[in-house]
């Protein structure tokens, strides 16, 4: 797909906060970090389908910090998955968008996550299944800076990069922030790109809304023979001020349709 | 006594199930030598994966592979597939709706030697409430065999409660399996003795002493115990009128739970329970952990005399 990129994230940006608005509350910050990943995702990267979601051997995304479902909802939205007024049912009663994503209620998820560490475990046998299948697809996995530091994360990463799933692509949203203050602060996760490394992974350092960086750290990791990492320097709460301005506090914060309209008026650049 | 050990019965039909259907896979945590496994990494090295010491990552890759339209067998020793799995069970699995199939090895008092830290006593109470979750502990090598291609074909999580070496027979060639179904072992009058795993053929055993003293003891095998076969549950509380179960579990959480549970809500009966009473294990064989945990034949006699006097009053 060559749409405008830039474009598509102010609109994914945009369906993210009505999203969370209609509901009035919600893990915003940590779904406005992801929006660049996202939208790289799923209009350029991968090999998916939104009229057959099923599609055997498509490439795959398992959002492994489930939390940021509303942003991932955003997304398949504005790809054609289903219509963006279902994005007003958020947290719904009966809803099919819940706030953790699962892959029985919501089109496009590829797999349920929320409880943190396993979704990205799940990822690993996910790649583990598509190379016994020898399908050629390749399999996307964000996690989360604070998500690191389960137990899980590094047992997962230690399977992955000792059996070479090089059709694995990781993101870890590396904003430094989580419920309880800065990840530094809580239980560092420093130093990330060494960790990774060591773990017998090929790291990436970027600027995780930077669309252009994003493309080549994915385009280097296509050609790599062990499992990818790219280690995305993000804002928590990026593209809305007051958002952003709340630091630790964004996690999962107070948000009515007001907001979002403020939110939507500062993204697109009326404000 | 079969001259097979159940974890050969395992692995041998989990073998001729992967030559037949390329969908199986087996995710072992550095126990493929001691669920009897290590012959089927030879042979399917793509198929059969180690994730070593992480049964975290063991089963939520399991997860992952169900997902992609695989049916993984996940080992190791019983706490280790249940209690410290519990959240990746639940969430991994039940929860997203994976098709895997979890062995617990040597259960509650079989760990022997390992001692308390490996005696998966609270294992069948811990996933019981799991949504979902099939719990299975067979008898004998002739009913696991008969059960493995059932499960197999049992879409959703299962978990195997599996004792590693030989048993004696209960059945025989003609027995035939349903996953769903308890069997009838002995009918009788006067007690119910539902039993499970080991605790069977303890209760086999106790039924001959029980002929001796004059009481007409009906014995059932509780094979899967969820679901329960409420029917048979009920039906044979209503005939007998009092109850014992025998279990190689905590008396918390597993057979005498599920059997009170169902017996509290449709036929209120005099009960007592045959099993670990809230205690941890130890280390011993289990002729010792028997006598140790009151869980002889002789003990099943002493509880089937308790509820029958209790019945009388």
């Amino acid at each position: 797909m060559n749409q405008d990129r830039t474009a598509l994230c102010r609109e994914i940006r945009e369906e993210t906060v009505r999203c969370i608005g209609s509901i009035g509350v919600g893990h915003i910050g940590g779904c406005l970090s992801l929006t660049e990943i996202l939208c790289s995702l799923y209009f350029k990267h991968m090999n998916i389908d939104p009229k057959h979601p099923q599609m055997a051997g498509r490439d795959r995304l398992v959002v492994s910090k489930g939390h940021a479902g509303p942003a991932v909802y955003a997304t398949l939205a504005v790809r054609g998955y289903f219509p963006r007024e279902e994005l007003l049912t958020l947290n719904a009663s009966g809803t099919n968008l819940p706030s953790h994503c699962d892959m029985h209620k919501t089109v496009g998820i590829d797999m349920t996550t929320g409880s943190l560490g396993q979704g990205f475990s799940c990822a690993v046998g996910v790649a583990a299944g598509s190379r016994l299948a020898n399908d050629g697809a390749t399999i996307y996995a964000i996690i989360g800076d604070g998500e690191s530091q389960e137990g899980q994360i590094w047992e997962a990463a230690m399977f992955a990069g000792s059996h070479k799933l090089n059709n694995l692509i990781a993101f870890t949203d590396y904003n430094n922030l989580q419920i309880d203050g800065t990840v530094s602060q809580v239980n560092d996760v420093a130093p990330l790109d060494d960790k990774w490394r060591s773990f017998n992974w090929n790291v990436a350092v970027i600027d995780g809304h930077d669309l252009s960086q994003i493309d080549a750290a994915i385009a280097a990791a296509k050609s790599q023979d062990k499992p990818t990492m790219i280690i995305a320097k993000t804002i928590k709460g990026k593209g809305v001020s007051f958002v952003e301005n709340k630091g630790a506090g964004n996690h999962n914060m107070p948000f009515s349709m007001e907001d979002a309209e403020r939110a939507i008026a500062e993204i697109r650049g009326e404000a | 006594m079969s001259s097979r050990e159940m974890r050969e019965v395992f692995s041998t039909s989990l073998k001729q199930m992967m030559e037949q259907d390329k969908r199986i896979v087996l995710v072992d945590a550095d126990l493929a030598k001691a669920s009897g496994t290590t012959g089927i990494h030879a042979e399917f090295s793509e198929r059969a994966m180690d994730c070593g010491v992480a049964e975290a990552n063991m089963v939520s890759i399991a997860a992952g592979l169900a997902s992609y339209g695989y049916i993984p067998y996940i080992t190791t020793f019983a706490p280790f597939a249940t209690r410290r799995v519990c959240d990746q069970l639940a969430i991994s699995v039940c929860y997203a709706r994976q098709n895997v199939k979890i062995v617990g090895t040597d259960p509650g008092i079989a760990a022997e030697l390992n001692g308390g830290t490996h005696m998966g006593l609270e294992d069948i109470g811990v996933i019981r409430s799991l949504v979902g979750m099939v719990i299975f502990e067979p008898v004998d090598a002739i009913q696991l065999e008969k059960a493995m291609p059932v499960i197999r074909d049992y879409e959703g999580p299962v978990y195997i409660r599996l004792f590693r070496k030989a048993l004696p027979d209960v059945f025989d060639a003609s027995y035939t399996f349903d996953l769903f179904k308890a069997d009838t072992i002995k009918e009788g009058r006067d007690v119910t003795i539902f039993a499970s795993g080991i605790m069977v053929q303890e209760s086999v055993e106790a039924l001959a002493l029980l002929r001796e003293a004059g009481i007409d003891a009906e014995l059932i095998n509780i094979h899967t115990i969820k679901p329960i076969d409420r029917e048979s549950v009920v039906r044979s509380a209503e005939k007998t009128g009092c109850v014992v179960t025998a279990e190689n579990h905590s008396t918390i959480g597993g057979l005498y739970s599920a059997v009170a549970e169902v017996l509290s809500a449709e036929c209120p009966t005099v009960m007592t329970a045959i099993g670990m009473d809230n205690a941890f294990g130890e280390v011993g064989k289990i002729p010792y952990l028997k006598q140790r945990y009151r869980m002889t034949k002789e003990d099943i006699v002493g509880a089937c005399r308790e509820v029958i006097a209790k019945k009388k009053k």
